[in-house]
C-alpha cells in the first residue's frame, strides 16, 4: 500500500452519539408524521414490557418470551414498516402502566389502536375491555358479548392472542368452574394481576 | 380448483386500494433495525466523506429521507446499499452547502466558523480533496480504503458493478495523487 492510500486509511475521527441521533430523529420524524409505530420497554413487577403507539393509540403490549424482534416484525408487516424506538410518545402508556403496577390506577383510561385484531376477537377484546377492575367473567360471557354465545373456546383463542394485555384485560376472563384458565403470559403473571386488583387475596 | 379468491389478480389490487403507495408487498423489517444495524457505519462513511463537522446532520438527513421513502421500497433486499447511495447523496449536498457558504464572506455566521476552523494540517488537505471529488470516486475510495473493502464489497454496498468501483477508485486516486501532492 503506498502512502496516499495508507493516510486514506485513517480517516478523521468522531464518535457517534447514538441517544442524540435517536432523540433528533425521532423528534423530526413526529413532526413530519413519519412516525407510525414508537414503542419503548420499561420495567414491571412482572417483568419487562415493550409498548406500542401509534397515532390512534395503544397498539402493542408484549411480555419478554415473545421476544422484542418478532413483535416489532409483526407490527412493520402488519401496522407500518415506519417503526422506531421513542420513548417520549410512549409516556402516557408507560406512566398509566406504572400507576397501575404501583395501586395508583384502577381504569387505563387509554386510546386504543385494534389494527392487530380481525373480526370476532375484536368483538371478544372490546367486550373484555368493559371487565371492570377487581371483577372477572368467563369465557362464555365475553363470547355472548361479542354476540356468539357458543363460541367459548373461540374467545379462548382470541384472548390467547391478545395483542394488548394488561390494558386490555383479558387475565380478567377465566373458567365457569372459578378456575383461572390460560393466560397468553403464562398462568403466574394472570395471578399476579389477579391478586393486585383484589379479586384473588393477596399473598401473605 | 381454484375458487375466484384465491387468483392473484384481484387481491392485488384489493390490497392496493387498501395500501396507497405500496402496490407490491415486501417484507421490510422495522426502521429502528436499519438504524441499529448501520449508524455506524454511516457515521464513519459521512466523517470520510464530508469532515466530522456535518456528519451528524447528514446522518440524520440520511435517515429521515430514507424513513421517507421507506414504505414506497419494492425491494428488502438491498437496504444498505440503499442507505449508502441516500448518505452519498446528503454528503454531496453538504459539500455544495459549504462550498457555497465559503464563497459569500459577507454572511456573519460563516466567518465565524471559518474563524474557529484549526490551520489545515496535510491530512486536512488530503480530505478536504477527497470531499471535492465527484461523489461516486469519493463513496468508492472511502469504501475500498477506509473500510478496507474489497472491490467486489464495494461494488456491492454502491450498487454498482465491480468494474464500476475499480475505475472510481482509480479515478479518484489519481485525482488525489494531482491535488494533493502539488
Amino acid at each position: 500500500m503506498n502512502e496516499l492510500e495508507g493516510r486514506l486509511a485513517r480517516p478523521p475521527e468522531k464518535a457517534l452519539d447514538g441517544e442524540q441521533l435517536r432523540a433528533r430523529l425521532t423528534a423530526r420524524a413526529t413532526a413530519e408524521g413519519l412516525l407510525d409505530v414508537a414503542y419503548a420497554t420499561l420495567d414491571s413487577p412482572i417483568g419487562r414490557l415493550l409498548v406500542a403507539v401509534t397515532r390512534r393509540g395503544l397498539v402493542r403490549v408484549a411480555y419478554p418470551h415473545e421476544g422484542w424482534d418478532p413483535v416489532l416484525t409483526e407490527l412493520a408487516d402488519r401496522v407500518s414498516p415506519r417503526v422506531l424506538a421513542a420513548p417520549e410518545r410512549t409516556d402516557a402508556t408507560r406512566r398509566a402502566l406504572d400507576a397501575y403496577f404501583d395501586g395508583r390506577l384502577r381504569d387505563f383510561d387509554l386510546p386504543i389502536d385494534w389494527s392487530l385484531v380481525r373480526g370476532f376477537a375484536t368483538d371478544v377484546l372490546r367486550a373484555t375491555a368493559r371487565v371492570p377492575f377487581g371483577d372477572v367473567t368467563t369465557y362464555g360471557e365475553v363470547a355472548a358479548q361479542a354476540g356468539s354465545p357458543r363460541a367459548a373456546r373461540a374467545a379462548g383463542n382470541a384472548l390467547g392472542s391478545n395483542p394488548i394485555p394488561i390494558v386490555v384485560p383479558c387475565h380478567r376472563v377465566v373458567h365457569a368452574d372459578g378456575t383461572l384458565g390460560g393466560y397468553t403470559g403464562g398462568l403466574d403473571r394472570k395471578e399476579f394481576l389477579l391478586r393486585l386488583e383484589g379479586f384473588l387475596p393477596a399473598l401473605a | 380448483m381454484a375458487t375466484p379468491d384465491s387468483k392473484i389478480g384481484p387481491t392485488t389490487r384489493t390490497s392496493r386500494i387498501a395500501a396507497p403507495g405500496r402496490s407490491i408487498h415486501v417484507r421490510l423489517p422495522p426502521f429502528q433495525t436499519l438504524v441499529d444495524a448501520h449508524a455506524q457505519e454511516l457515521h464513519r462513511f459521512l466523517i470520510a466523506s464530508i469532515g466530522p463537522d456535518g456528519a451528524d446532520d447528514a446522518l440524520q438527513e440520511t435517515f429521515l429521507s430514507a424513513l421517507r421513502a421507506y414504505p414506497r421500497l419494492r425491494d428488502a433486499t438491498h437496504l444498505r446499499a440503499w442507505l449508502y447511495t441516500i448518505a452519498q447523496h446528503k454528503a454531496t449536498d453538504a459539500v455544495r452547502r459549504s462550498i457555497r457558504h465559503r464563497a459569500s464572506d459577507i454572511d456573519e455566521v460563516d466567518s465565524r466558523r471559518i474563524a474557529v476552523t484549526p490551520p489545515p494540517s496535510p491530512d486536512d488537505e488530503l480530505w478536504s480533496a477527497v470531499r471535492v471529488l465527484p461523489p461516486r470516486q469519493r463513496s468508492a475510495v472511502v469504501h475500498r480504503f477506509v473500510f478496507d473493502l474489497a472491490y467486489r464489497e464495494v461494488a456491492e454496498r454502491m450498487g454498482v458493478s465491480e468494474e464500476a468501483a475499480r475505475q472510481n477508485v482509480s479515478a479518484a486516486l489519481r485525482r488525489l495523487r494531482k491535488d494533493v501532492n502539488r
